[in-house]
């Protein structure tokens, strides 16, 4: 019939467009690798450099007290690592205190496709080869040791090197780069569990349904020393060669990201960096390493 | 002592009196025929004598038990008595041979043999020998219905009642309903029968009585009633159903 | 010479080939009707693709959800956590099916004397859809083993089992209810007229009546409690999709949001046929042996 022969070849014309569709890839915002002048840089709001991060902020990450709708800590507080490390990066790029807003950004949200409605993210994520393809990262902020939270005068408790975790069964947060390390380094034989927040990670542990949380050093002990009462950091984990580090997260292809890292290099020639890490995570040095 | 004796029986319907005091009773083997308009109380008559209704007011005796007494065991009266109504109400996700032996599997506890093979036997008396896999939505009006008075005789009641039984039939299946009530009353079944077949009535009842308005208006021998009636709404009555062509 | 008589095969033969051309005529029409509409929707879903792949953004949401790398590479794990989901609702559903069929009879037993069982089973009712089940799913989750009390369980998973059970025993309970009321009262009149009791009739005649004409919402709900395993995840069981975020968080892409999609819909898909056949085997059954209903 007539009419369907010309269904069948409308059909066949979708099935062309579709296979030569348009390759054109977005423009990389702001495409000009002019200055990092303050002016010029390619920012989602003129004038102010929002930052994202997720709600609630937990210490050492951030500090100070927090007010509505920040919980736990406050980002604005400029206490914490995290946030001395963004403010710190503000002022080499010439942007004031108060000419910084930050943004709730849930982590699934940092790395959703179109455009961020922030600058850059800082919420301890790790680098990884597979998400730089989706988003740029800067340069590290800060080289990350995993570690491992027991409940003490438990077995595990007695643990002393890495193949002693085999038997247990283990937690990490969804989104950390500690899920793969459990699977990779430490292989157990009872299936680990993921939970979507930091607060249900620590409720199982103090519930003793899991037996040990893996997390990086430095909220190790936050737990430790807040969360759960009773705990102790039983180790960190040997650091991998390259190391894992965190990273900020930005718009794939955002040219402010040069400027960052232009900033990045400064504070950490200027020993800014290892001195904010001294104030903040002084502690996170002091875990034996499980072999 | 009779089989059944209704004394004083009333029952409303909200601000709706049905049944306004109700007197009958009946002997054993015997076969009375309630005849009225729509609406004047047959079915709750009979809805009352099987228990499906609480009485407002009254009392009913089957034998010599009391049967609206407190603290009666209904179920057990209901085990006696044997209804069958207008719609059938077969049972429909039950096969007719499913339908039959319920009651007297589950209500009086006799082994699936002992029921199955009485169920087989009355099914054959009445002409649904082969029908027993069957289920009810593949026969007949008549043959449901027929099933229906198969189910109720299953329990060997001492009562049966029939409500409007051939009210939703079609004509030409009315007649072998009626020819298997015919059998029972000769075979010496106690009957209570609600019904619009005058002709039958006349033919089978040792008794018809008139309800009118929720009393009986009305009762005797069908050869009196029928011809010689006393009151003048019962003749009034008559009058219709004559002129309708249903005598 | 022509005649009268033989005009009239001249006209019937006539007639009747009018007839064939006018009914050929109607079938031209109605399959001409029937290549519009097709024609028509074709050309409106072509404008929607094309559309969608012209617009600038549709490189990064390509890559980041229908890259298939992502979604082969996710499958098999996610693939795996997916018989968590299964085992889940499986051994629910038993349970589900079980209790809400008691708290729907409870409400459903008449007279004064049971107030207090119908009004239990309201207040059940009301409770367990009322309540958001991922809130139950915590308070059981977390809260119970939290008491430190010996000899309960401390297994997520069982906790999560429990909240989904009470959780959806209401709502079917529901189902069930419509169902019940829907059975017409002569049926209950005619079983109880046998002498059966209360509990006889409706376990015979009224229940087996009243769960075939259900069995489309029930499986709805069947439906909804397999999405709902997924709930699970918040107290960090790797069920699929717990394991389709850890995926997705890995590569920052959406790859697996698709394969895990995919499993849910392969799983839907068969139960709702089977359903369907299951019902019209059961159609015939339901043609009331004489019931005005």
């Amino acid at each position: 019939m007539k009419a369907f022969g010309a269904a069948a070849l409308a059909i066949v014309l979708v099935a062309l467009a579709a296979a030569c569709g348009s390759t054109k890839k977005s423009a990389p915002a702001g495409g000009s690798q002019s200055s990092c002048a303050k002016g010029s840089l390619n920012l989602v709001s003129a004038g102010t450099l929002t930052v994202g991060t997720d709600n609630p902020a937990f210490p050492p990450w951030f500090g100070g007290t927090p007010k509505s709708p920040w919980k736990v800590s406050d980002p604005r507080s400029g206490q914490g690592f995290e946030s001395a490390v963004a403010y710190a990066v503000a002022k080499q790029l010439g942007f004031s205190k108060s000419e910084v807003e930050w943004k709730h950004v849930p982590f699934s949200n940092s790395y959703a496709p179109g455009p961020k409605s922030f600058d850059f993210d800082i919420n301890e994520i790790s680098f990884t080869a597979a998400r730089a393809k989706v988003v740029s990262f800067s340069d590290s902020y800060y080289d990350v040791n995993q570690s491992v939270v027991v409940n003490k005068g438990t077995p595990i408790a007695s643990v002393t090197n890495v193949a002693g975790l085999k038997p247990y069964e283990l937690g990490a947060q969804l989104g950390t780069t500690s899920y793969q390390l459990i699977q990779n380094t430490i292989n157990p034989s009872k299936k680990p569990s993921v939970f979507p927040t930091n607060t249900g990670a620590v409720q199982a542990l103090k519930n003793k349904q899991i037996d040990g949380l893996v997390v990086d050093l430095p909220t190790a002990f936050y737990v430790t020393a807040v969360q759960v009462p009773n705990s102790k950091v039983l180790g960190q984990f040997p650091t991998t060669p390259g190391g894992e580090h965190f990273g900020m997260v930005f718009e794939k292809g955002n040219s402010l990201v040069r400027c960052v890292n232009n900033a990045l290099t400064k504070l950490r020639d200027r020993g800014t960096l290892k001195q904010l890490q001294q104030k903040w995570l002084a502690k996170a040095t002091g875990a034996p390493t499980l072999k | 002592m009779s089989a059944l004796r209704l004394e004083a029986v009333r029952k409303s319907f909200g601000a709706n009196e049905v049944l306004g005091g109700i007197d009958l009773e009946l002997e054993e083997h015997e076969v009375v025929c309630l005849i009225g308009a729509s609406g004047s109380g047959k079915s709750t008559l009979l809805r009352c004598v099987n228990l499906l209704e609480p009485l407002d007011s009254g009392r009913i005796f089957l034998g010599e038990e009391e049967i609206t007494r407190r603290g009666v065991d209904a179920n057990a009266v209901r085990r006696r008595i044997g209804i069958v109504f207008q719609a059938f109400n077969l049972f429909p996700h039950m096969s007719v041979l499913r339908n039959v032996t319920l009651g007297p599997r589950d209500a009086l506890k006799l082994p699936r043999e002992e029921a199955e093979s009485r169920a087989l036997e009355l099914l054959g008396r009445f002409g649904l020998a082969d029908r027993g896999d069957d289920y009810p939505d593949r026969l007949s009006g008549g043959q449901q219905q027929r099933v229906a008075i198969v189910r109720a005789l299953a329990m060997r009641p001492q009562l049966m009642l029939l409500d409007e039984v051939t009210s939703a039939l079609d004509p030409e299946l009315v007649a072998e309903v009626l020819e298997v009530i015919r059998e029972l009353a000769e075979g010496g079944m106690t009957m209570l029968i609600a019904t619009h077949e005058m002709s039958f009535a006349r033919d089978i009842a040792n008794r018809v009585c008139f309800l009118d308005a929720g009393l009986i208006l009305e009762q005797g021998p069908p050869g009196e009633i029928f011809q010689r009636p006393r009151e003048p709404r019962t003749r009034q009555f008559l009058e219709r159903i004559i002129e309708a062509g249903r005598l | 010479m022509a005649s009268e008589g033989d005009r009239r095969p001249d006209l019937e033969v006539e007639a009747r080939r009018s007839r064939v051309l006018d009914g050929l005529r109607l079938e031209a029409e109605g399959a001409r009707g029937v290549a519009i509409a097709l024609l028509s929707t074709v050309v409106f879903l072509a404008v929607v693709v094309v559309a969608v792949m012209q617009s600038p953004g549709w490189p990064a949401v390509h890559q980041a959800f229908f890259g298939w790398h992502d979604i082969s590479s996710s499958f098999p794990e996610v693939a795996r956590a997916f018989k968590l989901n299964v085992k889940i609702f499986l051994v629910c559903e038993v349970f589900i099916l079980a209790l809400a069929l008691v708290i729907a009879v409870l409400r459903s037993l008449p007279g004064p004397v049971f107030f207090p069982l119908r009004a239990l089973a309201v207040i059940y009712t009301d409770l367990a859809r009322g309540v958001p089940t991922i809130l139950v799913i915590a308070l059981l989750g977390y809260g119970v083993p939290g008491l430190q009390l010996s000899g309960v369980p401390r297994s997520r998973v069982f906790w999560a089992g429990v909240a989904l059970v009470l959780v959806y025993s209401g709502y079917v309970a529901e189902v069930y209810r419509a169902g019940i009321e829907s059975v017409h009262p002569s049926q209950e009149a005619a079983a109880r007229s046998l002498g059966l009791s209360r509990f006889q009739a409706l376990r015979r005649v009224i229940l087996p009546q009243a769960v075939r004409r259900v069995v489309p919402p029930l499986l709805n709900d069947f439906i909804g409690l397999q999405k709902d395993t997924a709930l699970v995840g918040v107290l960090g069981v790797v069920e699929a999709f717990n394991q389709t975020q850890i995926d997705s968080s890995a590569t920052f892409t959406y790859g697996s949001y698709l394969a895990a999609a995919a499993l849910f819909v392969a799983l839907t898909i068969p139960l709702a046929r089977f359903t369907d056949w299951l019902l019209a085997r059961d159609r015939r059954r339901r043609q009331a042996a004489g019931l005005v209903v």
